[in-house]
């Protein structure tokens, strides 16, 4: 479903504020030092982008004695047997399982709270509006070693006294990484809502919608982009994390950011299932990640203009 | 950021708000909380895991918050403002030592979102035209910001290594640069090991935003400036950059605040005890709360670096703001 | 805890049916975050643990395997056994090194944690101090068969002397030299070096074309104050005092200290990159011929996986200054291990004596042992043939006769990161090439002591 068809199925045509991924051409022909220098630019950059992604496959495929070896450009003796030592060395699958709950549902709860604030913000006068938009972004500034400890303790007294268990279990943690992106989601969801022309809630309103009713039926369709913009940033916040996720996780909710470490015991290090597990984990999100690509691009720009 | 600081353009009053019927007014009750409503969400999760845990944090930076008292934090003793003398007690090594880390991060985190904003800028301008393969090297260069940070940094760590890792294998035996293979990892190289790390997980993010951003710009710019014979290179001085202030005006402050805070690079890379030349505030911070079970200490350090990002930031948009309502006139 | 009228308050301007549930689940978030203000921190639970639930036990043990899911595969069917002969169903959680001692630290802080678990013997002061431990005085010891039945240095590094132990041994090991056979035969070296000296001076016939005598992991702060201690043991120094102030820059411990990275910087006998070893590289060497010699505790199922067999290395006590090892200044091992403590504020506290006793108990002490390859802290277990090859001889000696507790003080784990990134960094400069002298020594370890907490 392409951000397109939605928004030509729910508002006219001329108020959606369309981008072409392809940018504005400059209407001078690019000298050819300009060429150049582009081509040698890029080369490098993508050497060093890739570099540490073929270590990381060259490593993987090699057996344990050789892996700590000196580094070849070329490895010989390849195996996949560190493909296969993975998911008995560390409970990997499950790991993997827990990342994508408590990402994807950070993720959703992030991306519909955060929707409800940027509307609230970017549609109403009310007071406190600025001391809401200061606080919340203030609190990009917290240093996540500061509140640790006292949110560990504030879980476990939530859990004492209602029974619900947020330390150790995938809720406490799921809490914890939305609120992370929470802020960044919010402020770029105001700037893209701003974008979206007043003039079309209202006509809604006008056909009988509520005030809830012009946000679902017409504002979020009119920002698809920006919400999935937001909803990779608020996936890759939760799933990179090891602080937290190493004192809130036990055996059953533990991670894969915090999990990977598993591969290093007190004797030794499998660097070989390290990087393997590592790719395995990685393949679908990447993927995922490139499939979203273009909704991102088209959705950064409106929120970071604004 | 400044948007938040305005009311938003364009608000009225809504249909059926003047009325004094009481079924309007129950409408006008509802529209004045509505919003408020909006926001409750968000602001619970905010006071449940930023807020209330932050001012927890600021008490216990004034207990003697040691393994002898971490059992009842709440019966520890009041240690008054000694966490904070000993913190920036200057001539003795612990403070001494918060000092150095003080300066080794903000000298990290100046060049690590200087050379990320470049790189990423830099890439994205030369990608702003289309030419074949824009795509996937687009879709390359986004490989590591997409890639979980234990798994990248754990690498880079393995290609760090003196006697067996790739990159004193290049520059060392391929290169011949150095006369004995250097250490990345331990003494003072291990500055621009971190920096290298932080470059390549943070630049594609400024790409990400710096190539969105360019595609908000008019053509008819670029067209009036070849109109008056500018060249490529002013093209990019005179329009392209300018038009990206507001842009980077956001973009440099989140780089800024998630480079100073960031912990999980340094923790990966060196583990628990963080090399002195790349010993970042959030590693000392750990170190001096968790490795050492001292977390009134820690928490007084915390204090004081929220303290300064609070200054840092709020001196930062005052002036970016400024600068940019002029630059709008 | 008063949220009662917020709940009023917010109710009054809502009244359709979605709007009560939020302000409903609002004003229930609010309470508990109030709650969570006002009760202060956890540990409030009954002191000295109490038997309403009987049936279950929650114990975390440490990574002792080649990895989780082994050491799960491992003690799944003991905990059988015990739940057989018990009744207890028992909760296993294998956590990673990289967690325990933050689990821990949260446990204790909050209360929530397991009612058995293992801890590092090194932290057991530290853990005794907090409180959180059940100590082991003479009424709990006899109901898991009596103090006796246990090594005195083991015993010895499982609290402060002078109070009921904070744990009991459960797997003790020792450091030993591990030795490169081929290595020493191609060198002309008939035998393992007995003293420092003949370390060094066997070293020097080694250290030449790429290959080293010794291994060090000088960028782990554990292994550096495991080896430094050792070697002020031998100078003579202690780096606490009787009263348990630390004392760093007492000229033993600043010849400890010296003498260790003098390994690297003056003899020349452990490999610059070395410097930079936190994961057990230096074994992976030794398993490559790169090294001969690592002073190691249990090594030969990780020299297996990197490829050499058992044939190929010896194990020899690890070298003192002068004569042979043995107590006060002829140490050559801290006594390493693993410690089985109980919470305190245990909801089993019968079961989880019981399940103490089972762990202890001689047969079980062979079982796990025998599969970690670590010595029994129970001396009846020892008896066990198993324990009587030549390496483990070795290390069973060294426990029994000439190993030192790390010093048993409420800040153990400061010392370990203060005096053990010292000597990391020492050795960052060693192999960097910068002097290291007396008075360099010196004022790094005095940085360190200052480090250290006041009280």
């Amino acid at each position: 479903m392409s951000s397109q068809s939605l928004s030509k199925r729910s508002v006219p045509k001329r108020s959606v504020p369309k981008r072409s991924l392809s940018a504005p051409r400059s209407p001078m022909a690019a000298p050819r030092s300009f060429l150049w220098s582009r081509r040698i630019f890029l080369t490098l950059l993508t050497g060093f982008v890739l570099l540490p992604v073929y270590v990381m496959l060259s490593s993987s495929l090699k057996p344990l004695q050789d892996v700590s070896g000196e580094f070849r450009w070329v490895p010989s003796g390849l195996t996949i047997r560190p493909y296969i030592d993975i998911w008995s060395t560390v409970p990997l699958a499950k790991y993997f399982v827990n990342s994508l709950i408590v990402a994807g549902a950070a993720t959703v709860f992030s991306v519909v709270i955060a929707i409800f604030a940027a509307y609230g913000v970017s549609r109403y006068r009310f007071r406190g509006k600025r001391l809401f938009t200061v606080t919340v972004l203030s609190t990009q500034m917290f240093p996540g070693i500061l509140f640790l400890l006292p949110l560990f303790l504030i879980y476990v007294n939530i859990g004492n006294a209602t029974g619900i268990a947020l330390f150790g279990s995938r809720i406490g943690l799921i809490l914890t990484y939305l609120t992370f992106s929470l802020p960044f989601s919010i402020w770029m969801l105001i700037g893209y809502f701003e974008s979206v022309p007043r003039d079309l809630d209202e006509a809604a309103m006008v056909d009988g919608c509520g005030p809830l009713g012009a946000l679902f039926r017409v504002v979020v369709p009119a920002a698809v982009p920006g919400i999935v913009a937001v909803a990779v940033y608020a996936f890759m916040t939760a799933w990179g994390e090891v602080l937290f996720a190493s004192v809130m996780t036990n055996d059953t909710t533990r991670t894969l950011a915090v999990g990977l470490q598993g591969y290093a015991t007190q004797n030794d290090v499998y660097w070989n299932q390290v990087m393997a597990a590592s790719l395995v984990v990685s393949v679908p999100v990447v993927a995922g990640f490139l499939l979203l690509q273009r909704y991102l691009v088209a959705g950064l720009t409106a929120g970071a203009v604004k | 950021m400044t948007v938040t600081a305005q009311p938003a353009v364009g608000e009225k009053a809504l249909p059926g708000a003047t009325g004094p019927t009481p079924r309007r007014r129950t409408g006008r009750v509802r529209r004045i909380a509505l919003p408020y409503l909006l926001l409750l969400p968000a602001l619970l999760l905010e006071l449940l895991v930023h807020l209330v845990p932050m001012v927890i944090g600021i008490v216990m930076s004034f207990k003697e918050l040691t393994q002898f008292y971490i059992r009842d934090w709440g019966a520890a003793p009041w240690a008054g403002f000694d966490n904070y003398s000993l913190s920036v007690d200057f001539d003795a090594p612990v403070g001494e030592a918060l000092l150095h880390s003080f300066f080794v991060t903000c000298a990290f985190t100046v060049l690590s979102v200087g050379l990320c904003w470049l790189l990423g800028t830099t890439a994205a301008v030369y990608m702003q035209e289309t030419f074949r393969g824009r795509g996937f090297l687009r879709a390359i260069f986004l490989i590591p910001y997409a890639l979980p940070v234990y798994a990248a940094v754990i690498t880079w760590a393995f290609m760090f290594q003196r006697d067996n890792g790739l990159v004193n294998h290049v520059l060392h035996d391929q290169l011949g640069l150095t006369d004995s293979p250097s250490f990345w990892l331990i003494g003072d190289n291990s500055f621009v090991a971190l920096l290298v790390v932080s470059v390549w997980k943070g630049w594609p993010f400024a790409f990400l935003i710096v190539m969105a951003g360019l595609q908000n710009i008019p053509k008819e710019l670029y067209e009036a400036a070849a109109i008056d014979g500018a060249g490529m290179l002013q093209q990019i001085r005179r329009i392209t950059l300018p038009s990206l202030r507001p842009v980077n005006q956001v973009l440099v402050l989140v780089l800024f605040l998630w480079t100073f805070n960031d912990f999980n690079t340094p923790y990966v890379l060196f583990g628990k005890a963080a090399p002195e030349a790349a010993d970042l505030i959030s590693i000392h911070i750990y170190q001096s709360s968790f490795v050492t079970w001292n977390f009134g200490t820690g928490s007084a350090m915390s204090v004081l670096l929220l303290l300064f990002l609070l200054v840092v930031t709020g001196v930062y948009l005052v002036l970016t703001s400024r600068g940019r309502r002029a630059a709008d006139v | 805890m008063n949220a009662a009228p917020l709940r009023i308050s917010l109710r009054e301007g809502t009244p359709d049916v979605m709007r009560r549930t939020r302000a409903a689940a609002a004003s229930a978030v609010t309470v508990s975050l109030l709650a969570a203000v006002t009760a202060c921190g956890g540990g409030s639970s009954t002191e000295g643990g109490s038997n309403d639930s009987p049936k279950t036990l929650t114990y975390w043990a440490s990574n002792q395997g080649p990895s989780i899911e082994a050491d799960k595969k491992i003690l799944t069917p003991e905990l059988k056994k015990f739940e057989k002969d018990t009744g207890i169903k028992v909760k296993l959680e294998v956590v990673p090194w990289s967690d325990l001692l933050n689990r821990i630290l949260a446990a204790t802080t909050s209360g929530q944690g397991p009612d058995v678990l293992n801890i590092g013997n090194t932290w057991s002061a530290s853990l005794q101090a907090t409180g959180a431990l059940l100590p082991w005085d003479a009424k709990n010891f006899d109901k898991i068969g009596g103090k006796d039945r246990f090594v005195g240095s083991a015993l010895g590094s499982a609290g402060a002397s002078g109070s009921d132990p904070a744990a009991v041994p459960l797997y003790s090991m020792a450091y030993a030299l591990y030795y490169n056979k081929k290595m020493f035969a191609d060198a002309g070296i008939s035998g393992p070096p007995a003293t420092w000296d003949e370390l060094v001076a066997d070293g020097k016939k080694i250290s030449k074309d790429g290959k080293w005598a010794l291994g060090a992991e000088g960028s782990n702060p554990s292994e550096n104050i495991h080896h430094v201690f050792v070697l002020g043991k031998q100078h003579g120094a202690d780096f606490f005092d009787a009263d348990g102030k630390p004392d760093f820059t007492s000229d033993g411990a600043v010849a400890a200290v010296k003498q260790y990275v003098d390994l690297m910087g003056k003899d020349k006998v452990v490999a610059p990159g070395n410097a930079e070893y936190a994961q057990n590289q230096s074994l992976q060497d030794f398993a490559k011929d790169k090294t001969a010699m690592v002073m190691w505790q249990t090594a030969a199922t990780t020299l297996k996986a990197h490829g050499m067999s058992d044939d190929e290395w010896g194990v020899a006590p690890v070298p003192v200054q002068s004569g042979s090892p043995g107590t006060d200044t002829a140490v050559n091992s801290m006594v390493a291990g693993i410690n089985l403590a109980v919470f305190k504020n245990t909801d089993n506290i019968d079961g989880a004596l019981k399940f103490v006793k089972f762990m202890t108990s001689d047969a079980e002490q062979k079982t796990l042992n025998k599969t970690y390859g670590s010595i029994p802290p129970v001396t009846a277990a020892q008896e066990d043939p198993a324990f009587n090859t030549p390496a483990l001889k070795v290390i069973r000696d060294t426990l029994a006769k000439s190993a030192a507790p790390l010093p048993q003080v409420p800040n153990e784990s400061q010392f370990e990161t203060a005096v053990g990134t010292a000597v990391k960094e020492l050795f960052a400069d060693a192999a960097a090439g910068r002097p290291i002298t007396t008075a360099s020594v010196k004022e790094k370890l005095s940085e360190a002591q200052q480090q250290m907490p006041k009280k």
